[in-house]
């Protein structure tokens, strides 16, 4: 199987966030690899190692932005494609699913689009369905567990996690699937896995090389700002014996009229 | 300049997703102030009383696609009648909740409509005629303000983030029945089965949370099988901890939540999980037991309008949110408090 994973990087999810000048700024925090993306290699990985194939990692960002393709390699991907252009900075949502859309099919073949759920940082989830849509793929999104993979039938089948329970979905392949955490714990790179992604050679394409051209962005972020600082007066609740303790906080929260 | 909105009703099989109706709450605060109209979408197989119940929450018009192939949630199909209808109806606006399905669904329709969206939207200005929209990003560390330049602009609300309006049953509107038209050579997909239904609130509806933390295994009055291994063992005390928890959230009618810590050590299912990994919340209240307070935690709750902190660590960083406070240990103060809300809420 061909396997396509989309891994993003992000700024450390510990990072207190600010606004710096109009920029966002994470400190000295450092970058990492989305973390949801990490369920999405370790998938892509293990179905790998059943069915056979490789795994190949694609990103769109700058040429600096290797945090999350180095980490998808030191996993275990075969290899990685970095997508990148300096008229993609302002990139919108669909600019970026068209630009991962084409490079999908610039990379060919492929049975299977991973995704992580969402990204930590602006958080829209709205890639694997648009890729889908370009590509004219079905998408699961929010998997939880591939249920049986059949690539000479080419279907997929898979649980996907929904508010009111999951469901059963059986698919034709190729497909865009978003993974959840539910999926299970990803591995940790291996040492020699390190050493191999720091070492790999992988292509850069630009806007040229995928043969698009960028029509601008329809969705603009004109002011980013912190939130009003909450202030909160805490009133701790004490007394004599937890059960004092606990009536008097049950009545101040009637008081609060939370309740 | 007059909005035309478009709000689509998000359901599961006919159960409707609550926050649906706060879309129509929205449109119609916009409507109020720009002029124009509203009307809402609704797509699935026999689900006829959702177009009327759109109505009395304030949609002048509604369309409705019925069709077999619409039961099931299968996205692809439903973007089809999405295109469909916004091609007749033409609207400025599209409003839906935030949902897992509108997710999917909003990314095909922006496809579809070669249009932008703004997902998980908190506040929406429409100053001069121009909409914008607020809404959190890195889990509400920072706040954006988003613009779409595009027709229709597709906007996801937040759940709570906008009042659900009053329902009306003497409203009436115009019920208008589109033929559903798949789209040719799309790829079909099928649902087997749907399983493990989880029961109780649900965290992104909930008006109260009753949250536990790695704390919840700490309970040094309750003794595990003597068969277990350390780490059962463990498990075993923190899910008796969640049960006591979970016994608080049912005289609250609340939803259970938890650290990354607790989910992270197998002591809850990862659907509990709040924070920058796990779900943004905002309820009224946030009862948080046993919780520290990560920074990804915090991000994840720090909106709710009252939080309680219950934690044996007075230097817990969870304090300084909190309105209320108490010291102390969390398996000695909930099952009294429980038992004194019970009485309370039935008086």
């Amino acid at each position: 199987m061909k396997i396509i994973v989309c891994v993003k990087q992000v700024p450390d999810t510990a990072a207190t966030m600010a606004v710096d000048d109009g920029a966002i700024s994470w400190g000295d925090a450092s970058l990492i690899i989305n973390p949801w993306d990490e369920f999405a290699v370790e998938a892509a990985l293990d179905l790998k190692s059943t069915h056979g194939g490789e795994v190949i990692a694609l990103s769109l960002g700058s040429e600096e932005e290797t945090e999350a393709i180095k980490h998808a390699l030191a996993m275990g991907a075969d290899d990685a494609v970095l997508l990148s252009d300096p008229d993609l900075q302002a990139a919108d949502n669909l600019t970026a699913s068209r630009v991962l859309a084409a490079a999908v099919e610039k990379i060919g073949d492929a049975d299977l689009v991973l995704f992580g759920q969402q990204s930590v940082d602006s958080e829209t989830g709205l890639l694997p369905g648009q890729v889908a849509r370009l590509l004219g793929w079905p998408a699961l999104t929010l998997v939880s567990r591939f249920e049986a993979v059949d690539p000479d039938a080419d279907t997929v089948q898979v649980e996907r996690v929904m508010e009111e329970g999951n469901q059963v979905v059986k698919s034709p392949l190729p497909v865009v699937v978003s993974v959840t955490k539910d999926y299970g714990e990803p591995r940790y790179p291996s040492f020699m896995g390190i050493r191999k992604a720091s070492q790999a050679q992988y292509p850069i394409w630009g806007l040229d090389d995928l043969g698009l051209e960028t029509s601008g962005p329809v969705v603009s972020w004109p002011e980013v700002k912190e939130p009003p600082e909450k202030e909160v007066i805490t009133e701790l609740i004490e007394g004599e014996t937890p059960e004092e303790q606990a009536q008097k906080l049950a009545a101040k929260l009637r008081e609060e009229k939370v309740l | 300049m007059t909005k035309k909105i478009l709000t689509y009703i998000d359901h599961f099989q006919g159960s409707v997703q609550p926050s649906s109706w706060e879309a129509l709450g929205a449109a119609a605060s916009i409507t109020a102030d720009l002029g124009g109209e509203t009307a809402s979408l609704v797509l699935g197989d026999e689900v006829e009383p959702l177009a009327e119940e759109a109505v009395q929450y304030g949609a002048d018009q509604v369309f409705l696609v019925e069709d077999s192939q619409l039961a099931d949630f299968r996205p692809e199909m439903l973007a089809a009648a999405l295109r469909q209808v916004a091609e007749q109806y033409q609207p400025d606006l599209i409003l839906m909740p935030t949902t897992t399905r509108t997710r999917v669904l909003a990314g095909m329709a922006a496809v579809d409509l070669n249009t932008g969206v703004l997902v998980d939207v908190v506040e929406l200005d429409w100053e001069g005629g121009e909409l914008t929209a607020v809404r959190p990003i890195y889990a509400g560390k920072l706040l954006a303000t988003a613009a779409c330049t595009a027709n229709p602009t597709i906007i996801t609300l937040r759940g709570r983030a906008f009042e659900k309006p009053d329902q009306d049953p003497a409203r009436s509107g115009e019920v208008v029945r589109v033929e559903y038209q798949p789209d040719e050579d799309a790829p079909i997909t099928e649902v087997l089965e749907i399983k493990g239904k989880e029961t109780g609130v649900s965290l992104a509806d909930a008006a109260v949370i009753v949250s536990g933390g790695r704390g919840v295994a700490n309970n040094p009055h309750v003794e595990p099988p003597a068969d277990l291994s350390e780490e059962e063992a463990e498990v075993w005390k923190a899910q008796k901890g969640f049960e006591m928890l979970a016994e608080l959230a049912e005289v609250l009618n609340a939803a259970v939540g938890a650290s990354r810590a607790a989910v992270d050590a197998d002591y809850i299912p990862y659907s509990h999980q709040v924070g920058q990994t796990g779900k943004v919340v905002s309820p009224d209240l946030y009862i948080a037991c046993g919780i520290s307070g990560a920074i990804q935690h915090l991000a994840g709750m720090r909106t709710s309008k009252v939080i309680v902190a219950i934690n044996k660590d007075p230097d817990a960083p969870i304090f300084n949110l909190a309105r209320f406070g108490v010291v102390g240990d969390m398996f000695e103060i909930v099952p009294p408090l429980t038992e004194s809300l019970r009485e309370k809420l039935a008086g």
